[in-house]
C-alpha cells in the first residue's frame, strides 16, 4: 500500500501529548515518526536512555509512553532491551506468552547515550543480533546537562564544554560516523534519516528497521533549537537544510548493501545549514573564512566517500 | 532422593541454576566465576536445561539486560567478581530501587590494586549499601542451598529485592567438597514458578519502569524499598526453615557453633568460619570456652540477633575479611559494634582485618586471637582494634 500521511496520522499516538520537552525539539517527533511505523495491533517495549527524551516523557506518576516502556539507565540502553527481547523470546517458547501476541522492541537514545556513553552497550546488543531496533535521535551534543559537545557535534561548533573565545574556535575534532559503524556490525540493517516534507523517508526506514529480523539502527537527526540555537518554528527547515546541503546525507545500508536514498538536484552551500544556527556564528565573522571553507570540505568529502559506497 | 556427590562451590551453583532453570542469564566471565556462565552454556549446549544465556560485552550489561528480562516478565540472574560486581555498581542499585528480583551469584574476590584474583569480601562490602539482600556461604553445599532459596526470597511479594548469593574465591568456588545434590524435581517444586502482576510483556497491560521522580515521590520509593528490606528478614527465616524441613539443612540467619556457653566467640563470615570451628574443637579439647558465630545474611543486618547472641560472652572478635579505609574499622565490626551498644550489651568487642586477597587464615591464627581475647578480659586492657592477621612483618616474615 503506498505511503499516505494523512492515512499515517490518522492511526493512534502511540506517544501522547503533554510531555515536557521544549517546543522546536526534534525528538519527540522522531520518536512519533517511528512509532507510526508500527503496526496497529502489534505491541511494542520501548527502551530508553538516560537524556531529555527521559526526563520530559516519564515524570513519575506521568507516562506519556502508550505503550511498555523501560528507562533503566544512561548507556545501557542497548543492553536492557537486549535483556527484554531474550525474555520475549524465552517466553514464547516456555509457553509463558501466547504465540499470538507480537512484540517490537524499539531504542531511543540521544547522541549521549549511544554514540558515547552507550556506545559499549549498543555495539554488544548490535553484535548478538538482537531483534530489535535502535534508535539514536541525533542533536549533536549532551543537550540534557546543558549543550557539552558529543562524538557527534560537528567541527566548530561553540557548546559549554568547547566554548567559542579568543583562543578557540569550538569543537576541534569532526564528527563520528556511527551510522557507518553499526554498519560494519554486519548487523541487517541500517539508515539514516531525518523528518522531510511528508515523512516518507522516516516512516518507510522505521518500517523496515522495525520489520527485518535482527538488529537494526536508525540514526535520526533531530535538531534541538536550545542548543543549535535556531528559531522554534524552524524546525523541519534546519532538517531540510541539513539534506539539502549534504550535512546529512539520507542513506540505508541493507546486509551491507549500501543506497543513498536522496541526491539534491542541486546541492546548497554548507553556509545555508550553519547561518541559522547560533552555535555557528562565529563561523560568519570576518577572517574565518578557513573555517567555513575547511567545513565546507569535510561535507565535500564525507558525501563523495559515500557515492563511493552507495556505487560500489 | 538427592545424591551424594562430589564437586566445587562454582559446579555446586551451576548445578542449582540447571535445577532453577530460570528464564534468562546474561554474564561476562571474571575470575573466579568464571565457571559458573561456562558451565551453564554447556549445559545448555548438551540440553539438560533451556534458559535463554546472553553473552554480553560487559558485567554493566549483564546486569542490565536482567533486569531488562525481570522488567520484561522472566526470571533471570547473573553470577559476576570482584571489578564485575564494581563495574556494574550502578546497576545493583537500579535492579533494587525497581525492585526486581532477580539474582546474582557472586563468588568473591578482591578488588584492585594491587591486582589479585583471590579471596577477600572486599567486593560484596562494597555493595552492601546497594538495596540487595547478600546471603553468605561457608561452603560449597551452602552456596547451593542458599542459591536455592534465593528465589523463593527474592520472588515473595513483600520483599521484590535482588538477592546476591556469595561464596569465597577459589577456597569454595574451585576446592572440591563433598556435598548432597537433591533431585531436579524437587528443587523445582521448592522454588516454582515466578508470578509476576505487572510487567512490560503483558498484552493489553503496558506499563513504564524507571521513571524520573521528583522530590515529591522520590523518598517515599525509598522507604518502600527499606521496608521491604526489613521485611525480608522473616521471609529469609521462613525459607530456611521450609529448607530445612524439605532437605534436612541449613541455618536461618546466622549459625551459632558452641556458643551456648562460650566466654569467647569469634564473628566470622564465609569460608574462614570451618577455619575457626576447627579451632573452637580444639580449643574446647583444652578446657577453653569458646564458640563461633557464622554469619549468614548480612543484608538485611540481624543487629539485634547477634546482639543477643554475643550479649553474654566475656569477650567477641569480630572478624572482618575487608578494609573500610576509614581508620576505625572494617564493615563488619562496625556494625556488629552499632549492634552491642544499641542493645546495651556490655561486651568487650574488638575488630579483626584478615584474609585480604587471599592471604591464609589459619587455626593457629584462631588460637591466637581467643587467646588475645582472654588476655584482655582477665588484665582488662582491651587489645588494639583492627589488627591485620598474618601480616608480614619488616624481616619478611
Amino acid at each position: 500500500m503506498a505511503y499516505n500521511l494523512k492515512e499515517e496520522l490518522n492511526k493512534p499516538e502511540r506517544f501522547a501529548p503533554g510531555h515536557r520537552l521544549c517546543a522546536g525539539c526534534g525528538a519527540p517527533i522522531a520518536v512519533r515518526s517511528v512509532l507510526r511505523a508500527l503496526h496497529e495491533g502489534d505491541h511494542a517495549v520501548i527502551a530508553n536512555a538516560t537524556g531529555c527524551l527521559e526526563v520530559s516523557s516519564f515524570t513519575y506518576p506521568y507516562t506519556a509512553w502508550e505503550d511498555s516502556y523501560i528507562h533503566n539507565a544512561f548507556e545501557n540502553a542497548g543492553a536492557t532491551l537486549s535483556g527484554v527481547e531474550t525474555a520475549y523470546r524465552v517466553l514464547k517458547k516456555r509457553g509463558k506468552l501466547d504465540k499470538e501476541e507480537t512484540f517490537k522492541f524499539i531504542a531511543f537514545g540521544g547522541d549521549g547515550g549511544t554514540y558515547d556513553i552507550g556506545f559499549q552497550s549498543l555495539s554488544g546488543a548490535m553484535e548478538r543480533g538482537h531483534d530489535l531496533v535502535y534508535v539514536c535521535y541525533d542533536n549533536g551534543a549532551y543537550m540534557n546537562t546543558g549543550i557539552q559537545r558529543s562524538s557527534a557535534t560537528p567541527m566548530y561548533a561553540d557548546t559549554t564544554t568547547t566554548p567559542v573565545g579568543s583562543e578557540s574556535n569550538g569543537k576541534m575534532q569532526n564528527r563520528k560516523d556511527l551510522a557507518a559503524i553499526i554498519a560494519n556490525h554486519d548487523v541487517p540493517y541500517v539508515a539514516q534519516t531525518t523528518y522531510l516534507g511528508n515523512f516518507k523517508d522516516i516512516h518507510e526506514k522505521s518500517e523496515k528497521a522495525i520489520y527485518t529480523e535482527g538488529s537494526a539502527f536508525l540514526n535520526v537527526l533531530a535538531p534541538c533549537p536550545r542548543g543549535w540555537r535556531y528559531e522554534t518554528a524552524d524546525l523541519m527547515e534546519m532538517c531540510r537544510l541539513a539534506v539539502e546541503t549534504c550535512y546529512w546525507p539520507l542513506f540505508e545500508v541493507e546486509h551491507g548493501k549500501w543506497t543513498l536514498n536522496y541526491e539534491p538536484k542541486q546541492k546548497l552551500p554548507i553556509e545555508d545549514f550553519l547561518r541559522p544556527q547560533g552555535r555557528f556564528k562565529h563561523l560568519f565573522k570576518k577572517g574565518n573564512e578557513d573555517l567555513l571553507e575547511q567545513f565546507q570540505a569535510e561535507v565535500d568529502r564525507r558525501w563523495e566517500n559515500l557515492q563511493y559506497l552507495c556505487n560500489r | 532422593m538427592g545424591r551424594r556427590d562430589r564437586m566445587s562451590g562454582n559446579e555446586a551453583v551451576a548445578n542449582a541454576i540447571r535445577q532453577v532453570n530460570p528464564d534468562v542469564m546474561p554474564a561476562f566471565p571474571i575470575t573466579p566465576s568464571t565457571e559458573i556462565p561456562q558451565m551453564v552454556s554447556t549445559f545448555i549446549a548438551n540440553g539438560k536445561m533451556d534458559t535463554e544465556f546472553i553473552p554480553v560485552e560487559s558485567e554493566h550489561s549483564s546486569m542490565s539486560a536482567a533486569l531488562g528480562a525481570e522488567a520484561a516478565g522472566a526470571r533471570a540472574l547473573t553470577a559476576t567478581s570482584s571489578a564485575g560486581l564494581a563495574y556494574m555498581w550502578e546497576e545493583l542499585l537500579l535492579a533494587a530501587s525497581n525492585r526486581q528480583p532477580l539474582v546474582l551469584a557472586l563468588v568473591n574476590r578482591t578488588l584492585s590494586g594491587p591486582l589479585n584474583i583471590n579471596a577477600d569480601h572486599t567486593d560484596g562490602m562494597g555493595a552492601r549499601d546497594t538495596g540487595w539482600i547478600q546471603i553468605y556461604a561457608e561452603t560449597n553445599q551452602e552456596a547451593y542451598d542458599n542459591f536455592i532459596q534465593a528465589y523463593p526470597i527474592a520472588e515473595n511479594p513483600a520483599v521484590h529485592l535482588p538477592v546476591m548469593i556469595c561464596q569465597d574465591g577459589f577456597i569454595t568456588s574451585h576446592a572440591v567438597q563433598n556435598i548432597e545434590i537433591e533431585d531436579d524435581e524437587a528443587v523445582k517444586k521448592f522454588v516454582g514458578e515466578r508470578e509476576v502482576e505487572e510487567y512490560l510483556l503483558n498484552p493489553g497491560k503496558p506499563i513504564s519502569v524507571g521513571p524520573y521522580s521528583v522530590v515529591g515521590y522520590c523518598m517515599e520509593a525509598r522507604k518502600a524499598q527499606e521496608v521491604a528490606m526489613e521485611n525480608a528478614k522473616d521471609v529469609i527465616i521462613d525459607v530456611a526453615k521450609k529448607f530445612k524441613k524439605e532437605f534436612g539443612r541449613g541455618f536461618e540467619l546466622f549459625e551459632e557453633y558452641k556458643t551456648e556457653d562460650a566466654d569467647y566467640i569469634m564473628l566470622i563470615m564465609g569460608s574462614a568460619a570451618g577455619t575457626a570451628k576447627q579451632a573452637v574443637d580444639d580449643l574446647r579439647a583444652k578446657g577453653m570456652k569458646v564458640g563461633v558465630l557464622k554469619l549468614r545474611v548480612f543484608r538485611p543486618f540481624p543487629a539485634e540477633e547477634i546482639a543477643k547472641a554475643l550479649s553474654k560472652a566475656k569477650a567477641v572478635a569480630i572478624m572482618d575479611r575487608c578494609e573500610s579505609y576509614n581508620g576505625h574499622g572494617g564493615p563488619l565490626g562496625m556494625e556488629v559494634m552499632a549492634g552491642l551498644y544499641r542493645a546495651k550489651a556490655d561486651v568487650m568487642a574488638v575488630d579483626y582485618i584478615y584474609g585480604l586477597s587471599g592471604r591464609d587464615f589459619t587455626v593457629d591464627n584462631v588460637y591466637d586471637i581467643f587467646a588475645e581475647l582472654e588476655d584482655a578480659v582477665k588484665s582488662g586492657k582491651a587489645p588494639a582494634q583492627c589488627q591485620y592477621i598474618g601480616l608480614r612483618t619488616k624481616e619478611g616474615k
